[in-house]
């Protein structure tokens, strides 16, 4: 026999006069193989079209869907019903603005995001299009790209305690970002240019390296080493810095 | 009436899109994307496997050029393709890649000394060599005579959108995710820009630009299983269509990539066979060297995905609960190099199937991939049919695939495509005057206004879902990989009852804000005229040609069928207008043999009037 499960759904139009934020209860038949991403497709093509959530590969490869699925904020397209009791409770990502029901604007988020950290290769060297590639070692390529698989999913903020009390707080994954860019010898800005970004209690001083976002992510990224690294690296920058600020005043 | 103005409106943020907003915003222009998911969530980041480019670094990529590149893309198109358009791609692609490093991908890299290959289930050595260490390297993907597909690790896509966002970003460029376009704003001659509606609150919005770019991607999901993400329903080749002027090029040309999972459809990556995994039967046999003795795994796509369908009609398959299926192995590649090499193959069998591919097998089958057909442009990305209409990417049909599109050929095209798309822009809005009548703007809202006002209010009784998903099974059933007369007519007559239908939706919840089921209606009617162009130019091109296999026209015919169909779709018609162009203008490549895939060939310059030759 299969199970019927019971589906929790946080639910809450804006942009209906007549909505209001509450919980609604769905039931759905379980089948073998059962995942979220088909699930939540069958609820709104059968039982209610108004439901709003967001897929796009359906492969966790790119993002969209992250939820909160019984407390925990995780990819839904890959998370299987098998896995679960027969109650299954879906609430939008905590630290992103509600756009409706499990869906939420983290495309803003993340370009603001991006915006700040400058997160591009800053060099003054033009693009010869005569020229070779400039050589890089493979292990190095490696390395940058293990940090670029981060999916700006957005768990890792949903999961922060310090992003969920303070809105400007960077948060792992933008922290991450700076890492790669430190790691890649393509981006020719200095130490200090990169410590005006995250030197800050909004930064990497705000991070109490509780680690809740590397055991959250999906990507595994290796959140905490750089975390580790960059608090090691920006701690010598700003006693530096204060030791310089000393001596000029 | 909100009105947004800008330069350039780049209706699509994906690669293409992106690639040429960068051009444009460079040369000093506003650029504004529209894209209906946060542009880096954009279907490019799911490509895995790599993208194509001369380099000839490697060592089994020497002595690799242009050329080589430009004669296996046409082989691979099976003579569909335009050589101009294919040639001028190849030559610009070792830039674009060289770019691309420039701009921050990490692609892998040379090695230099000994190391281990795999083909076809056997070990080879190889040794890189030291001139070449740190260069840009590659790997081996089907139909082509050198290894050529750059990548990084199997997250290719990925890394190549994140930067191009990233600099796309640093131009200024504008993002409004979560934005539609529902409709072109034109004149009869010109387009001036689209109507939009917000994603997040449902309202409609105008963009007006002095130029509009198409680069919406491919309409896989059109189809029932598809490797597409679900949004590649072919919005932006709709509104193009409806305008009735601008025609859709090849849409018949449909592409079935050989591995996509069962169940789930997602796809593992070319990769996989590139790097020496084989496709096994349900006697664990490896059958494919029995029909492609020379290429076996790694002939093109079409070819791979025909034998796998021939085979399985001759019992080999592997009977499933989702259907019969095959397997692909890549056991033997040893777990170092598909945790690190293949990844993302490894997460999608452990999350989606419950299988290590590391020691078993992996369900496989042909399954909808990639689309060739789309928005027909000239070689510099100008639309037919409307003046300042540009396309791009996998929404166009440039037209470099013809009736095949090589593995890695498609991430080329989107950055090389909008770098010569982007720079005729650039001169095109140099020159460019528009006056915006905002009376044609006013009717345009309206138009859709009330399209959106029956969908909700209306008396129509017709469920989109239902709808969507007949028309998905009727090409599933009928317009698949192989093809005949009796199967087509019948998903012609039943889809042009299913257009019917499409126009008669009424919507089951309040439509309110960010509603999808409001989308899906609002384009349910287009997908399925897009449904009919494939349909019916399949009907209508009596050979087969790459992906294109009619059972009942077994021949490659240079003589007739050497042509490109132009699917024209007028605003009241129930059928698409079929026109027809020579394939390509310039030949630098006659047409010949593929060397691989056995079609058979009736040659361009057989007599005239004589009968096709004997089956
Ligand atoms: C699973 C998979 C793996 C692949 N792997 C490879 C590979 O290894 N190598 C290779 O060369 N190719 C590969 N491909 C093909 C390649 O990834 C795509 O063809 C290519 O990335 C398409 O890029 P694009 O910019 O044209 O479109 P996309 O990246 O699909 O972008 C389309 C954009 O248009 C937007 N959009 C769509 N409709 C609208 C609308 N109505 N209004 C506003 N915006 C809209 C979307 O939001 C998106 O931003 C793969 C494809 C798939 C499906
Ligand atoms: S370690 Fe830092 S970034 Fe990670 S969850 Fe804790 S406070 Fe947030
Ligand atoms: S670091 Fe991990 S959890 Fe955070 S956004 Fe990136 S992929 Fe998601
Ligand atoms: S839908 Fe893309 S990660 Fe889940």
């Amino acid at each position: 026999m299969s199970r019927i499960l019971e589906i929790n759904i946080f639910r809450y139009n804006p942009e209906d006069p007549a909505s209001v934020p509450r919980m609604q209860t769905y039931y759905l038949e379980e089948t073998p193989n059962l995942n979220l991403f088909i699930a939540l497709n069958r609820l709104k093509e059968e039982q209610d079209p108004s439901l709003m959530f967001d897929f796009c590969c359906r492969a966790a490869i790119c993002g969209a869907c992250a939820m909160v699925i019984n407390g925990k904020p995780q990819l839904a397209c890959k998370t299987k019903t098998k896995d679960f009791p027969n109650q299954i409770n879906l609430m939008p990502l905590p630290g992103f603005k509600l756009i409706g029901d499990l869906c939420v604007d983290t495309g803003s988020w993340f370009r603001i995001m991006n915006e700040k950290l400058e997160a591009w290769v800053h060099t003054n060297k033009e693009f010869d299009p005569e020229a070779e590639e400039e050589r890089m070692e493979n292990s190095l390529a490696e390395q940058i790209y293990e940090l670029d698989r981060c999916i700006e999913c957005g768990c890792c903020i949903a999961a922060c305690a310090t992003a969920q009390m303070r809105s400007g707080f960077l948060g792992a994954v933008a922290l991450n970002r700076i890492a790669r860019f430190i790691l890649d010898p393509r981006d020719k800005r200095s130490e200090q240019q990169y410590f005006e970004i995250i030197g800050t209690d909004q930064g990497i001083f705000g991070c109490m390296g509780l680690l809740a976002c590397e055991d959250i992510c999906p990507k595994n990224i290796p959140l905490q080493d750089q975390l580790g690294y960059l608090r090691k690296k920006m701690g010598v920058l700003a006693v530096k810095n204060y030791l310089f600020w000393k001596k000029r005043s | 009436m909100e009105i947004i103005y800008s330069d350039l409106l780049c209706i699509g943020a994906g690669l293409a899109g992106e690639r040429v907003a960068i051009e444009v915003a460079q040369n000093g222009f506003k650029v504004v994307c529209l894209s209906l998911v946060p542009a880096r969530r954009s279907h490019s980041s799911a490509a895995q496997g790599g993208m194509q480019a001369a380099l000839g670094n490697c060592i089994k990529g020497e002595g690799d050029n242009p050329d080589i590149h430009f004669e296996d893309t046409v082989k691979g198109s099976d003579w569909g393709c335009d050589q101009e358009v294919a040639k001028l791609f190849a030559h610009t692609a070792p830039i674009a890649i060289r770019q691309l490093a420039y701009w921050g991908v990490p692609w892998n890299r040379v090695v230099s000394g000994r190391s281990f290959y795999y083909k076809g289930g056997k070990r080879f050595e190889k040794i890189e060599r030291i001139e070449k260490h740190g260069l840009i390297t590659a790997r081996d993907f089907g139909g082509t005579a050198k290894w050529r597909a750059c990548y990084c690790s199997d997250g290719t896509g990925h890394s190549l959108l994140y930067t191009i966002d990233s600099v796309a970003i640093s131009k200024g460029v504008l993002v409004h995710d979560r934005s539609e376009a529902i409709s072109l704003i034109q004149d009869g001659e010109n387009c001036l820009g689209a109507v939009v509606r917000c994603l997040r609150t449902g309202k409609l919005r105008v963009y007006l630009a002095k130029a509009t770019l198409i680069a919406t991607g491919g309409f896989g999901r059109i189809y029932r299983a598809s490797t597409n993400a679900i949004i590649n329903e072919g919005g932006g080749l709709i509104i193009a269509l409806e305008t009735g002027l601008v025609p859709l090029g090849n849409m018949e040309a449909v592409q079935f990539h050989p591995t996509g999972i069962v169940p789930g459809d997602i796809l593992v990556t070319e990769g996989c066979r590139g790097d020496g995994g084989v496709l096994l039967d349900i006697n664990k046999y490896r059958f494919m060297p029995d029909y492609e003795p020379e290429k076996a795994e790694l002939a093109s796509r079409d070819v791979v995905a025909r034998r796998m369908v021939e085979h399985m009609r001759k019992g080999f398959g592997v009977k499933s609960p989702y259907g019969e299926h095959l397997w692909l192995d890549i056991r033997h590649l040893g777990k170092e190099h598909i945790t690190t090499k293949l990844r993302e193959v490894y997460d999608i069998c452990l999350n989606f199937l419950g299988i290590n591919p590391v020691e078993e097998l992996i369900p496989v089958r042909p399954t909808q991939h990639y689309s060739m057909g789309g928005i027909k442009t000239n070689v510099y990305g100008e639309a037919y049919g409307l003046k300042g209409l540009f396309a791009a990417g996998e929404a166009a049909c440039w037209d470099m695939h013809g009736f095949n599109r090589l593995g890695g050929n498609s991430l080329a095209e989107t950055i090389v495509a909008g770098m010569i798309v982007g720079k005729r822009i650039v001169e095109f809005l140099q020159e460019r005057e528009v006056n915006f009548s905002l009376k044609l703007v006013e009717l345009e809202l309206k138009k859709q206004q009330e399209k959106i006002n029956k969908l909700i209010f209306g008396k129509g009784r017709e469920n989109v879902y239902k709808v969507r998903n007949a028309m998905q099974d009727i090409l599933m059933d009928y317009v698949g990989i192989f093809r005949n007369e009796k199967d087509l007519q019948l998903a012609v007559d039943n889809l042009q009852e299913l257009l019917e239908r499409s126009k008669q939706i009424k919507l089951r919840s309040n439509g309110l804000g960010a509603n999808s089921e409001l989308s899906l209606a609002l384009k349910i009617e287009g997908m399925v005229k897009l449904a009919l162009c494939v349909a019916y130019g399949a009907l209508q091109r009596k050979e087969s040609r790459g992906a294109h296999t009619r059972e009942d026209y077994p021949y490659r015919n240079d003589r007739d069928w050497w042509v490109r169909t132009l699917a024209y779709f007028k605003e009241k018609d129930s059928l698409p207008t079929l026109e027809y162009e020579p394939a390509t203008k310039k030949i630098f490549l006659p047409p010949g043999k593929r060397g691989y895939g056995g079609t058979k060939i009736v040659p361009y310059d057989y007599p005239k009037d004589a009968p096709l030759p004997e089956l």
